[in-house]
């Protein structure tokens, strides 16, 4: 097996993998920083966010402001430490990005322009039209190429961490297209392979959001946190489930239903006028309106599409110009994959599985309890988004853990040795056993697509926007049976070049583990928080609840949940209030 | 188990796969006739330097009816290679005014305008 | 929604293990008014042939991975509608890689030329002195930004390499959508790196190499007007050289 040796190996070039390797090469010029990637980096899916990335930058904004609409927006699961760093890193991680080139829309006077998002008091969201994340993406990439100790692996597939004596030894992995396995020997290893939306069956997640990284730190003993949470994002288009960014709202689009009515005024977020007013209506945060959608949809409300239910958001009254200035691409999507002009015509959307707020327990050092491993953006868990998180904070959250991840990564890296090839082959080569399984299997049983269908439905119909007991239940026991089936998964493509039938059954299994943590988790929080909304326990619980959940991996069994305290540092759990109360 | 990528060349025929191509090898060719005609004209002048025998029998040349259908043909392409840039101006000169792009339209029509003037002054100079 | 029409796709398949050049296979698929080609190709991978090999992620136009060849022209197949191809109530279509590149197996191409001479372009921001963070952002005023912000708007998709001949005719020209990119940074109010980027976009792998075509505008599915890009720099790159020429002492500069 080919061995790399490098300092510091990072896991995945999205948003959060890239800030990670330049802060890593900034740190220090003289250490080696690989960069692996199941896809070219700018493919990372990072570069389909399109609303913005929040940070202070009004004179009557606050780093305070910030901070309480995060921990508010999410239900008080935030670690308030975490939170603080956060929000006062924000503003410079971009302006950082704007000296890097990232084409900022302005203001007339030339200053950045920022927009408002759902549940924000004073606008901070920074954009760049309605194509912020390809941007930010596209900028940061393209920075990382001026960077000589970067040297970068473009699709080649992890599958396992390797730990020598309890701390980081690097990874296992193999070249996509050749096949080849590979042992990358490192003394810092961070991970920033991003979601795992793609465990639901509806999904504004790309294909390669399928929880690659949490897997394996679940796999290699680091709990995964807060898995319950799961955000639907309220306004996906139906049928494909694209993303209609909140800036759609954020710029003054209203929601109706098949009365014209706008029906968020019945659950708190009102009263409608004046519009747009921000933390009210449809600026409320996204789990309230997911969930509003749900209820409507029960009461019979919602518009009879060719593609089932779903509201109409409408955009038609801020005019063509603002339209083509500011939300160019929605008018692009919604015309390509729905065939509506949004000058013309409400759009048609629906709630979709959009971000997991939970993942790698991290701290605030983007340190995991592997020494040597460190983790970062959506597929960590620092916790800045708690029970549901803000609209534009996940952008800012990617640069600013990205770089505490890789300057920190950077110090470790200089303080220990170069872990020792023959115990990290040996393991290697274990890991390498379940891989070749696949590969040799030629009597399997079960499909990738079988098993793929069946997770689906079961994360969906057990774990979705309103779960309950009965319905969780029945999900775990699916997915232990799952977990199982997988064993005798078998697949047509048997070759080494460019196998993505392998590829894909690998990403299955990590998925099928990863929907386990989810629905486990839900299952043990018997309180509604935030994007958790338990039917058979509507209230929220800080007795008992406000606490972490912590899933820990034990071999051949489901998964063993524990709890950890949240840090409040200076925000007392309090009620959320939007719409006219809100303040 | 290894990579064996495959190759591919592309045959001299490629520009007649698709009528953009076509379009586009048809704008190259017209050069030659422009080129042709251009070089006829240097002639030309060099002839008239050497005395009115010599742009005298340039004349008789240019008369020939082989040299009629050239000329004919030459303009029939150089108005083509004409239009063709001058609709593709607006990729190669981008006009902003203020805060935006001046549309292809304007830009497409002033050249037109200017060609039209610069004809009428070279007919007007040749008229009198 | 869905009819009982069925679609005919003609993919030009490749196994490099089995394979020396590639041969086309037929596949039906039930037909669906709202599918893409790409559709289509899970529909095939997931029913009827595991080992069928695309690249793709985002379905939504924006990562650029499922570039191909649908009926000889490069489209982005998350974004090519089968019902666009439907004559009659029939359809069939041909799918293969993207042209002027080499095959790494069925519709995947190997790109790494491409990702040299995006490298090779400097696509960076370049400053004689880094600007602190403390002091803030730079003034770009929206005119500024208007003046390169389409060519900001490249996905890396690799339809205008496809399209463009001289790409076919020499591997080694820089192409479309880096040159683009190197004229996007010049052009940036922020950028003072231009004098560096012209070693390799006057180079004779530059802009030089392009016969104005412009194929790979009219393919380019996000409107960079790569074209467009290249020509307004072989006029810099003229009036550069003839300055060049009438100014003794310019050039060393
Ligand atoms: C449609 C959409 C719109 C959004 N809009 C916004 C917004 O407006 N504002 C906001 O703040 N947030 C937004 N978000 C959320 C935000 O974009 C994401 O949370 C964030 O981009 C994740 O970045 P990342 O770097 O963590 O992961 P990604 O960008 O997903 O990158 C993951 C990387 O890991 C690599 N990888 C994964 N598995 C493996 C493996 N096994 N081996 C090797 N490499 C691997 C991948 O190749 C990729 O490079 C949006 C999300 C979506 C889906
Ligand atoms: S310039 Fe256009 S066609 Fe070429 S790679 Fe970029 S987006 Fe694709
Ligand atoms: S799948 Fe991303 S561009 Fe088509």
């Amino acid at each position: 097996m080919d061995v790399i040796e490098t300092d510091i190996a990072i896991v995945g070039a999205g948003g959060a993998g890239l800030r990670a390797a330049i802060a890593a090469a900034e740190a220090d010029p003289s250490l080696s920083v690989t960069l692996l990637s199941k896809v070219y980096p700018m493919r990372s899916h990072t570069v389909a966010a399109e609303g913005g990335a929040a940070g202070v930058a009004k004179a009557e904004d606050s780093l305070d402001h910030h901070f309480n609409d995060t921990v508010s927006g999410g239900d008080w699961l935030c670690d308030q430490d975490a939170v603080d760093f956060f929000v006062a890193q924000a503003p410079k991680e971009l302006i950082r990005t704007e000296h890097w080139g990232c084409p900022w829309s302005r203001t007339p006077d030339g200053k950045v322009a920022v927009r408002p998002f759902g549940g924000m008091k004073i606008e901070r969201t920074w954009y760049a039209a309605d194509k912020t994340g390809f941007h930010l993406l596209h900028t940061l990439f393209q920075t990382s190429m001026k960077y000589p100790s970067v040297k970068r692996l473009d699709e080649v597939y992890t599958t396992d961490l390797l730990i020598e004596d309890g701390r980081i030894a690097g990874v296992l992995a193999h070249e996509i297209r050749s096949g080849k396995p590979m042992v990358i020997l490192a003394r810092s290893v961070i991970i920033c392979t991003g979601g795992a939306g793609r465990v639901f069956p509806f999904t504004t997640n790309g294909a390669i959001k399928t929880g690659d990284g949490m897997a394996m730190a679940f796999r290699a003993g680091v709990p995964l946190k807060d898995m319950e949470f799961v955000q639907y994002h309220p306004t996906g288009l139906p049928g494909t489930g694209i993303l209609i960014s909140e800036a759609a709202r954020g710029e003054g689009g209203i929601l109706v239903n098949k009365d014209g009515y706008r029906y968020l005024q019945d659950y708190g977020m009102g009263p409608p006028d004046p519009w747009p007013r921000k933390k009210a209506m449809e600026l409320g945060p996204r789990d309230r309106l997911s969930q509003a959608f749900w209820q409507e949809q029960q009461k019979g409300r919602c518009i009879d599409s060719k593609w089932g239910d779903v509201m109409h958001l409408d955009l038609r009254h801020l005019g063509e110009a603002k339209i083509a200035e500011r939300l160019p691409f929605i008018r692009d999507l919604a015309l390509s994959y729905v065939g509506v002009d949004v000058v013309n015509a409400p759009i048609p959307v629906r709630p979709v599985v959009h971000y997991t707020m939970g993942g790698i327990h991290t701290d605030i050092t983007a340190g995991t309890p592997v020494p040597g491993l460190y983790a970062a953006g959506e597929c960590a868990c620092v916790s800045i988004n708690g029970a549901n998180r803000l609209g534009s904070n996940s952008l800012t959250e990617l640069l600013v853990f990205g770089a505490v991840a890789g300057r920190n990564a950077a110090a470790h890296a200089r303080g220990v040795p170069m872990p020792s090839h023959t115990n990290a082959l040996a393991q290697a080569d274990g890991h390498r056993k379940r891989v070749v399984a696949l590969l040799e299997r030629s009597k399997g049983t079960e499909s990738v697509v079988g098993l793929r269908t069946a997770l689906n439905d079961t994360m969906e119909t057990g774990c979705g926007i309103y779960r309950t007991e009965d319905s969780l239940r029945a999900t775990v026991e699916t997915l232990a049976v799952l977990k199982t089936r997988f064993a005798n998964v078998a697949i047509d493509d048997k070759s080494g070049v460019y196998n993505t039938d392998l590829t894909g059954a690998i990403e299955l299994g990590n998925m099928i583990e990863i929907g386990e943590t989810m629905a486990l988790s839900a299952l043990q929080r018997t309180e509604s928080r935030g994007s958790h909304q338990r039917l058979d326990h509507p209230a929220r619980d800080d007795a008992a609840f406000l606490k972490h959940s912590m899933a820990h991996r034990v071999e051949g069994e489901a998964p063993r949940v524990e709890y950890r305290d949240v840090v409040i540092t200076r925000s007392q759990p309090a009620e959320r209030v939007y719409g006219g109360e809100a303040k | 188990m290894s990579r064996k990528p495959y190759e591919p060349t592309l045959p001299n025929t490629w520009w007649l796969e698709k009528p953009f191509y076509i379009r586009y090898m048809l704008r190259e060719m017209t050069s030659f006739f422009v080129g042709a005609y251009v070089a006829i004209l240097i002639v030309g002048l060099w002839q008239l330097s050497q005395g009115p025998d010599a742009w005298g029998s340039f004349l008789g040349v240019l008369s020939h009816p082989l040299s009629v259908i050239f000329h004919v043909l030459a303009f029939v392409f150089a108005t083509f290679h004409t239009v063709t840039w001058f609709a593709l101006t607006p990729r190669t000169t981008p006009i902003m005014r203020g805060d935006h792009f001046v549309p292809p339209g304007p830009i497409i029509g002033a050249q037109y305008v200017i060609w039209a003037a610069a004809s009428i002054v070279v007919l007007a100079a040749v008229l009198w | 929604m869905s009819d009982t029409t069925t679609f005919t796709l003609e993919v030009l398949r490749y196994n490099p293990e089995s394979d020396d050049v590639p041969h086309a296979e037929s596949f039906s698929v039930p037909y669906q008014e709202d599918w893409v080609v790409l559709d289509a190709l899970n529909w095939v991978k997931d029913n009827v042939d595991g080992s069928l090999t695309f690249r793709w992620s985002c379905h939504m136009a924006v990562c650029g991975s499922c570039g191909m060849m649908v009926n000889n022209e490069p489209v982005l197949s998350c974004k090519a509608f089968l019902r666009d191809y439907l004559k009659d109530g029939k359809g069939t279509i041909t799918v293969g890689a993207l042209k002027n590149f080499p095959v790494e197996k069925d519709l995947v191409i190997v790109m790494d030329s491409f990702m040299e001479k995006l490298e090779a372009v400097k696509p960076w921001i370049i400053r004689t002195t880094e600007k602190p963070v403390e002091e803030g952002t730079f003034i770009q005023l929206p005119k500024q930004l208007k003046r390169f912000k389409h060519h900001t708007s490249c996905i890396n998709c690799l339809l205008c390499y496809a399209a463009c001949p001289q790409v076919g005719l020499n591997p080694g020209f820089i192409g479309p959508a880096a040159l683009a990119l190197a004229h996007r940074y010049n052009l940036d109010s922020r950028d003072q790196g231009k004098d560096l980027r012209k070693d390799v976009t006057a180079s004779e792998y530059g802009v030089w190499e392009c016969t104005f075509v412009s194929a790979c505008s009219e393919v380019c599915p996000k409107d960079v007007e790569p074209a467009g890009a290249i020509q307004e720099q072989k006029i810099e790159s003229s009036i550069d050289w003839a300055l060049d020429h009438l100014i003794p002492g310019r050039k060393a500069r």
